[in-house]
C-alpha cells in the first residue's frame, strides 16, 4: 500500500472506475479544471477524453437531470457539484426524480447515479459557498448518502457508490483533501451502510461524520490524558447509517456524543440521537449531547468563523459533560 | 396520394390508416377514463389529452421501437402511441398490482421500458433533461437511438427547458423536444404567462433546429418529426418541434373547464372544428376508405378498451406487504 492524499484517492477511484467500465462518465462544472476540483479530478479529461469528462455550463438542473436520464438508460454517471450549495438548483432531478424513480415504477427502472457534492467550509467563503447539507438529502427515501473521512474510504466509498445501482450522494469535504493515508492500488469497495470503529474506548461513544472524525480522534487523545476512554465511530454512510455498530458501542459505554459539522436542528445528529434514545434508552447512563453548528448561516469574517465551526475542543467539553 | 417514397411530404395510405387507428384508440380510451373518473371508480388524478392525439401519434410514428419517449402528467397518448400495453395502463390507473408501475404510479407515472418508455412524471419539465441524458447515453454508446421529450407550453416557462436545450445543442445530442402547445398551463392561458407567443424561437436562440407545425394535423406532425429524426440520426443535433394544438378537457379530469379564461368557450368551439381525428377520417374517406371499415375500427378499439377495463377491474390490488419494496434496487455490479 501507498500513502495517498484524500483528493488523490478520489481521483484514483474515478480513473480506475472509468478504465474498468465504459458506462462510467463524469459531468459537472469544472471537471476539467483544478480551480474547482483541486487534484481530485486532475487530468481525467486528458486520460479519458472530453466526451467522458464533460465540463458543463452553469445549468445544475439540466446537468443533473441528464445524468439521471443517462443512468436510467443504463450508464453509470458521476455528477460533480464543486460547491454543494449550487446543488440546490438541482433539487428536482435529485429529490423528485432520482430518489423516487425505482419506487414509482416498482423497480422496473432504476437510477444508478452518483452525485458528488463538495463542502467548502471556512476561508471566509460565507453562507452560500460552504454549506453541509447532508441532512436534507438523508431525509429523502431512495437516496443513499456517504461521507468519507479518510483517503481509504474516499476511494472505496466512491467505487461502492458507482456500483450500488441506486442514486448515491457522495459528499466530500475540502478540509480533508490534503489528509494522507494508506490506499490500496486495487479497485476495492467500502460497503455502504457500514460504520468503522476508529478507536476503542469504554467510557463514551463519539459518533462522528466526515471531518468531525478527525476532530473526535484528537479529542479522544486529549480525553485519554484525563482518564476518559472515548470510542470513536466514523459513520461513513449517513443514510442508511449503521445501527449495529452504534448500538453495540453504546451497549458498552452507556454514553453518546454525536458530532456532525452541520446545523443542529433536524440534522443527522438529531436522527441518531432520537433513534438511540428511542430504542436504547435503558442502556444510557447520561443524556446524549450533539456537537453541531449553531443554527445560523456561515459568517465570513475569520473571527466569526472561528466561533461558528465546531472542533475537537467542543467534543472534549461535550464528553466531559456526559461524564459528570 | 404519393407512392414515390417522399413520405415526409405526403404520408402513405397505410401510415395514415395506422395514425388514424392510433389516434382513435387514444381518444376512446381517454373518453372511457373520463367516464370512470366521473363515476369515481377511478380516483387518481387523470389528465386527458383529448384533442391532442395527433401530436403523440405523429411523433411516435416517426420513431423506432428502440427510441425513447419522455412525458409528463398528460401522457396516456404518448404511452399508447409508443406501444405501451393498454391493459397495463388501465390497471395502473385503477391502482392495481398488474399496472405498468405495479399500482404505485397511477395515471401520471407510466412506464413500458421494452417500448422505450422509462417513466413519465408530473413535475413540470422534469423529464426534459432526462431525455437529454438518454440522448447523451446513446452518444456515449455510439448508437443512433433518439430521445423524444414531450412537454406542454407550461414547461417552457421552466429553467429546465432552457438549460436542456442549451446542453443538448452544445453536445449535439439526438433529442427531439416536442412542445405540445395546448394554450394553457393548468388554468393560465399562454398570453397571461408570456409577453411573446414565440416558443419555437427558443430553438434559434439556443442553436438547434426549430419547426412550428399544426399540431392537429397528424400528417404535418409526422412529416416534421420524421425530418428532424432523420437529421438527428445523421448527427445533426437536437430539434424543437412546437405543435399548436388545444386541450378539450380541463387541466385534470374530463370537465371542459369553461370558467377558465374568458375566451375559453369560443376557443374550444373553434378548436373542436379542427378535431384532429375528424380531419384524418375525412382525408381517408376522400381517398376511398369505406364507412364500414371506419365503423369497424371504432368497434375494434371499443372492444379492446372493454377488455382493458375488465382486466383492471378484476386485477388484484397491490399487497400491503409490498409497501416498502423497491425504494432501492438490490445492489448490482462489483
Amino acid at each position: 500500500m501507498r500513502a495517498l492524499t484524500y483528493a488523490q484517492a478520489i481521483r484514483e477511484a474515478h480513473a480506475q472506475l472509468m478504465a474498468e467500465d465504459p458506462r462510467v462518465f463524469l459531468i459537472g462544472q469544472g471537471v476539467r479544471n483544478p480551480w474547482y476540483a483541486g487534484t481530485s479530478l486532475q487530468d481525467l479529461d486528458k486520460e479519458f477524453g472530453c466526451d467522458r469528462v464533460i465540463d458543463s455550463p452553469v445549468a445544475e438542473n439540466a446537468t443533473t437531470g441528464a445524468a439521471v436520464g443517462a443512468a436510467i438508460m443504463g450508464m453509470r454517471p458521476i455528477v460533480f457539484h464543486p460547491r454543494m450549495d449550487f446543488m440546490l438548483l438541482a433539487m428536482d432531478p435529485i429529490v423528485n426524480q432520482a430518489a423516487n424513480w425505482s419506487y414509482l415504477f416498482a423497480g422496473r427502472v432504476s437510477v444508478p447515479l452518483v452525485i458528488r457534492a463538495v463542502i467548502n467550509r471556512g476561508g471566509e467563503q460565507g453562507a452560500q459557498h460552504s454549506q453541509a447539507l447532508q441532512a436534507l438529502f438523508a431525509h429523502v427515501p431512495g437516496l443513499k448518502v456517504v461521507m468519507p473521512a479518510t483517503p481509504y474510504d474516499a476511494k472505496g466509498l466512491l467505487v461502492a457508490a458507482v456500483n450500488d445501482g441506486n442514486p448515491v450522494l457522495y459528499i466530500d469535504d475540502r478540509w480533508l483533501y490534503e489528509k494522507q493515508g494508506d490506499v490500496p492500488d486495487s479497485l476495492y469497495g467500502v460497503p455502504l451502510g457500514k460504520a468503522a470503529v476508529r478507536r476503542s474506548g469504554r467510557h463514551v461513544t463519539v459518533v462522528a461524520t466526515s471531518c468531525m472524525v478527525h476532530e473526535a480522534l484528537q479529542a479522544a487523545d486529549t480525553l485519554a490524558t484525563r482518564g476518559i476512554e472515548a470510542e470513536v465511530i466514523d459513520l461513513r454512510t449517513i443514510k442508511p447509517w449503521d445501527r449495529d455498530v452504534v448500538f453495540s458501542s453504546i451497549g458498552k459505554t452507556g454514553r453518546m456524543v454525536v458530532a456532525d459539522a452541520a446545523w443542529m436542528s433536524g440534522g443527522v445528529a438529531a436522527d441518531i440521537a432520537a433513534t438511540v434514545a428511542g430504542e436504547l434508552f435503558h442502556a444510557l447512563t447520561a443524556p446524549i449531547i450533539r456537537v453541531c453548528l449553531p443554527d445560523a448561516p456561515a459568517p465570513t469574517a475569520t473571527s466569526l468563523e472561528q466561533a461558528y465551526y465546531v472542533n475537537a475542543n467542543d467534543i472534549v467539553v461535550a464528553v466531559e459533560k456526559t461524564m459528570r | 396520394m404519393s407512392q414515390d417514397g417522399h413520405e415526409n411530404r405526403e404520408v402513405s395510405d397505410e401510415r395514415l390508416m395506422s395514425c388514424f387507428r392510433g389516434m382513435l384508440r387514444i381518444r376512446l380510451a381517454e373518453e372511457r377514463i373520463g367516464r370512470l373518473v366521473e363515476s369515481r371508480e377511478v380516483r387518481t388524478p387523470c389528465h386527458l389529452s383529448i384533442g391532442q392525439e395527433a401530436v403523440a401519434v405523429g411523433v411516435c410514428s416517426s420513431l423506432r421501437s428502440d427510441d425513447t419517449v419522455w412525458g409528463g402528467h398528460r401522457s396516456h397518448g404518448h404511452y399508447l402511441a409508443k406501444g405501451g400495453d393498454l391493459n397495463a395502463m388501465m390497471a395502473e390507473i385503477f391502482g392495481k398490482a398488474t399496472g405498468c408501475s405495479g399500482g404505485r404510479g397511477g395515471s401520471m407515472h407510466l412506464a413500458a421500458p421494452a417500448q422505450g418508455i422509462f417513466g413519465t412524471v408530473p413535475l413540470v419539465a422534469a423529464t426534459i433533461p432526462l431525455a437529454v441524458g438518454a440522448a447523451l447515453a446513446a452518444k456515449l454508446r455510439g448508437i443512433d437511438q433518439v430521445a423524444a421529450a414531450f412537454f406542454g407550453d407550461g414547461a417552457t416557462d421552466e429553467g429546465h427547458f432552457h438549460e436542456s436545450l442549451n446542453l443538448a445543442a452544445l453536445n449535439r445530442l439526438p433529442v427531439l423536444f416536442v412542445c405540445e402547445n395546448n394554450g394553457y398551463s393548468t388554468h393560465l392561458a399562454l398570453q397571461e404567462r408570456r409577453l411573446k407567443d414565440n416558443i419555437v424561437d427558443s430553438a434559434e436562440l439556443h442553436g438547434l433546429h426549430g419547426c412550428g407545425v399544426d399540431g392537429n394535423d397528424v400528417q404535418a406532425v409526422y412529416a416534421a418529426a420524421a425530418d428532424a429524426v432523420q437529421r438527428m440520426r445523421a448527427g445533426g443535433g437536437p430539434a424543437l418541434l412546437e405543435c399548436r394544438t388545444y386541450r378539450w378537457c380541463g387541466h385534470v379530469g374530463p370537465a371542459q373547464d369553461l370558467d377558465v379564461g374568458k375566451h375559453r368557450q369560443q376557443e374550444l368551439q373553434e378548436w373542436m372544428q379542427r378535431d384532429p381525428i375528424a380531419r384524418v377520417r375525412e382525408r381517408l374517406t376522400s381517398r376511398g376508405l369505406g364507412q364500414d371499415v371506419i365503423e369497424g375500427l371504432y368497434r375494434q378499439a371499443t372492444e379492446e378498451i372493454d377488455v382493458a377495463v375488465e382486466f383492471a377491474r378484476t386485477s388484484p390490488a397491490p399487497d400491503e406487504s409490498d409497501l416498502l419494496q423497491h425504494v432501492s434496487v438490490a445492489r448490482r455490479g462489483i
